[in-house]
């Protein structure tokens, strides 16, 4: 569910470094840190080169102290919001809306798999601890680079022993979903947050294994791509426009800045109505969305300009104008 | 959130008769939340928010589909987990499509709903009724939609000298005004005893019991926070030692109440009453619940017009009599409850 959005003062009651590249952040909201559900996350209030952005960060466990944490990696090729939150110091003040949740934990299934990949763990953080204390059948399976870029890996081990598989591409190793999918309970649950290379992968094997597709769930906002980001261009010939898309901006409002009509809501990829029609494409597109398909994407006919981007060169495409019919 | 609450969101809370709910959409509001309701094909109780996650609609104006609902707007269909399953004109599905589904369990003939944190749903919190589902037992209820708070209802069970004013013609004389009683409470109940000695059995209790003679009655009502209240009553030929524990030489009935707020002026008042003397005969079952029909519908008038009188007279708060303590025991759990779960209670009903 939506709710409307009430703007509440928080202030960085601390910091810590988890790696060389994740740090936590502890807020204390005014009034008190409201509970949650595990799984929810908090949506900021950042500056980028002076203009308001909003940025999403799951919630790490449970409030302690009156307190909210969130983690953040700090993305220096990203669109600025990870450096924005690098560089508040203890005591600085900013503006959260509460807690929402779009990846909740269910009650009832049968036995867990909780899948993480890199900084995709801050919100299954949460979700392990609650199913270790409810008794029930699960495992984490967590990836990345290596052990030392992975936050809470130490925690982890020591709340979840056995039921924690750590999955580091230095160690040459990589998740076998299906291996990993074909020990489950038919009527198993998958949770999935990371990198939507792992996303992917996860979620085809899951159809393969003939699973509800209901049954693995998982959580994007849409910051992942196949691709590093990089400036591209954006040609609509229909309004006789090109227009620059920086590294650090979205197509979306790089189009939205020029006076292109685009419709959009979510703004991570899942409802679709910032999809727009691609004419001609030169390089690739970087799909970073989960409402196309697959098959979708793979024709590349749509393009959802919220998170998705061109590499390698330039992008044509038609928005919806065609101007006002004369009616006869 | 409400600055004073009159219900917690922490409980277990009776939503319909077991026979009410079938596969079939059953709206119900529950605390303030409203809620969908229906069986899969089953036969298990499911609980959904009432309001699509697209447009709001609410989904109890949609269809069941085999075990999943439909929006009757546009189409999404929704899991008995609130999961979407499917979106209209779209290969995939929106990650975030869900409603809120509420832990629910059949028990004791009623299907309960936790309207609070799931986490906390146990189980073995759902008040004890065994007797409303147990063949040592036989009987039946209703229920009724009075337009008061909760606790005005509570209030009334806790204290049955009003059966003598209220209930003249049929389960109240005199006796049950004048006997003395005693109050007891736990951490979650509250208990009222009262033994009225060697009286004349009121006309109900007579027809009851089919013998002549004076009779030793009893009333002992178990409050069980928040809002359910199992009173076991009965009566026994005096001299045959039933205050002593014996009461094979009479008859007894539990009075079986759990009021479910629904919002905090109206309640889903769910009443049974059952018996442990000819339990085999289904006549005796339908005249005890057509008589107690009618005895309830008079409380139900008197605390529609109590609760109108609290509305019309807002700056006015309760006088509480020693006969109310059982119902002050009540209204401290209640608010205990409140408190446990970080609001503020709103303890006198008139403020």
């Amino acid at each position: 569910m939506r709710f409307d959005t009430n703007w509440i003062k928080a202030v960085v009651q601390a910091t810590r470094d988890l790696t060389p590249g994740i740090r936590e952040f502890t807020l204390a909201p005014e009034g008190g840190a409201t509970p949650y559900p595990t799984g929810s996350h908090l949506t900021v209030r950042v500056l980028i080169y002076g203009r308001p952005d909003l940025r999403h960060y799951s919630l790490i466990g449970e409030p302690r102290e009156g307190c909210w944490r969130i983690a953040v990696k700090r993305e220096d090729p990203g669109r600025g919001g990870s450096r924005y939150m690098w560089s508040l110091p203890p005591g600085a003040r900013l503006d959260v809306a509460p807690p929402d949740s779009h990846f909740e934990l269910s009650r009832d299934a049968p036995e867990y798999l909780l899948i993480a990949g890199g900084i995709g763990i801050t919100p299954l953080r949460g979700m392990a601890t609650a199913l270790a204390r409810r008794k029930v059948a699960f495992r984490m399976v967590y990836a990345g680079r290596s052990r030392s870029q992975m936050a809470y890996v130490d925690e982890l081990a020591a709340d979840l022993g056995p039921r924690l598989e750590i999955v580091a591409e230095d160690e040459q190793r990589t998740i076998d979903f299906a291996a990993e999918f074909a020990r489950l309970h038919p009527e198993a649950e998958s949770y999935v947050c990371g990198p939507i290379g792992l996303l992917e992968a996860a979620r085809q094997a899951w159809q393969r294994t003939g699973r509800r597709p209901e049954r693995m769930l998982y959580e994007t906002f849409g910051s992942s791509g196949r691709y590093a980001a990089e400036p591209f261009l954006v040609r609509v010939p229909r309004l006789g426009l090109e227009v620059e898309v920086a590294q650090n901006i979205t197509m979306l409002d790089a189009l939205e800045a020029a006076g292109v009509g685009v419709l959009a809501d979510c703004r991570r990829g899942e409802c679709g109505l910032c999809m727009l029609d691609v004419v001609a494409i030169e390089g690739k597109i970087d799909h970073r969305d989960v409402f196309l398909s697959q098959r979708q994407h793979a024709e590349n006919r749509k393009i959802c300009s919220c998170v998705s981007r061109a590499v390698g060169g330039a992008i044509t495409i038609d928005p919806p104008w065609r101007g006002d019919p004369v009616l006869e | 959130m409400n600055t004073a609450a009159t219900f917690p969101l922490n409980a277990w809370y009776a939503a319909s008769w077991d026979a009410e709910l079938k596969h079939e959409l059953l709206a119900r509001t529950v605390s303030g939340k409203k809620i969908a309701f229906y069986r899969t094909l089953a036969g298990e109780p499911v609980a959904l928010e009432d309001a699509c996650w697209h447009r709001l609609l609410p989904l109890s104006m949609g269809r069941l589909n085999g075990d999943n609902l439909v929006c009757g707007y546009h189409g999404l269909v929704y899991n008995p987990h609130g999961r979407c399953v499917r979106m209209p004109s779209q290969e995939t599905i929106n990650p975030s499509a869900c409603v809120r589904s509420f832990p629910v369990i059949e028990r004791h003939r009623f299907v309960w709903v936790w309207p609070g944190e799931p986490a906390l749903a146990d189980p073995a919190l759902v008040p004890d009724l065994h007797w409303n589902a147990n063949p040592g037992w036989a009987g039946d209820g209703k229920v009724i939609h009075p337009a008061c708070d909760y606790r005005l209802v509570v209030d009334n069970l806790m204290d049955l000298t009003h059966e003598t004013y209220v209930h003249a013609g049929s389960i109240g004389n005199d006796a049950v005004a004048e006997a003395p009683f005693e109050v007891s409470h736990g951490d979650h109940t509250a208990t009222v005893t009262r033994w009225m000695i060697d009286i004349e059995p009121p006309p109900f209790w007579r027809i009851q019991l089919g013998k002549p003679g004076n009779v030793d009655r009893w009333q002992i009502i178990h409050f069980m926070a928040p809002c359910t209240v199992a009173i076991d009553v009965g009566v026994a030929p005096t001299g045959t030692g039933a205050p002593q524990g014996d009461r094979a030489r009479g008859v007894s009935m539990w009075v079986i109440n759990t009021i479910t707020p629904e919002t905090e002026k109206t309640c889903h008042y769910f009443w049974a009453n059952v018996r442990d003397y000819r339990v085999n005969e289904q006549r005796i079952t339908t005249e005890i619940r057509d008589s107690i029909t009618k005895v309830f519908h008079e409380d139900e008038v008197v605390l529609e017009a109590q609760q109108r009188a609290i509305d019309e007279h807002p700056d006015h708060i309760f006088y509480n009599l020693h006969i109310d303590a059982g119902a002050m025991w009540a209204r401290r759990l209640i608010d205990r409850m409140i408190a446990a779960e970080g609001r503020a209670p709103r303890s006198a009903a008139a403020e």
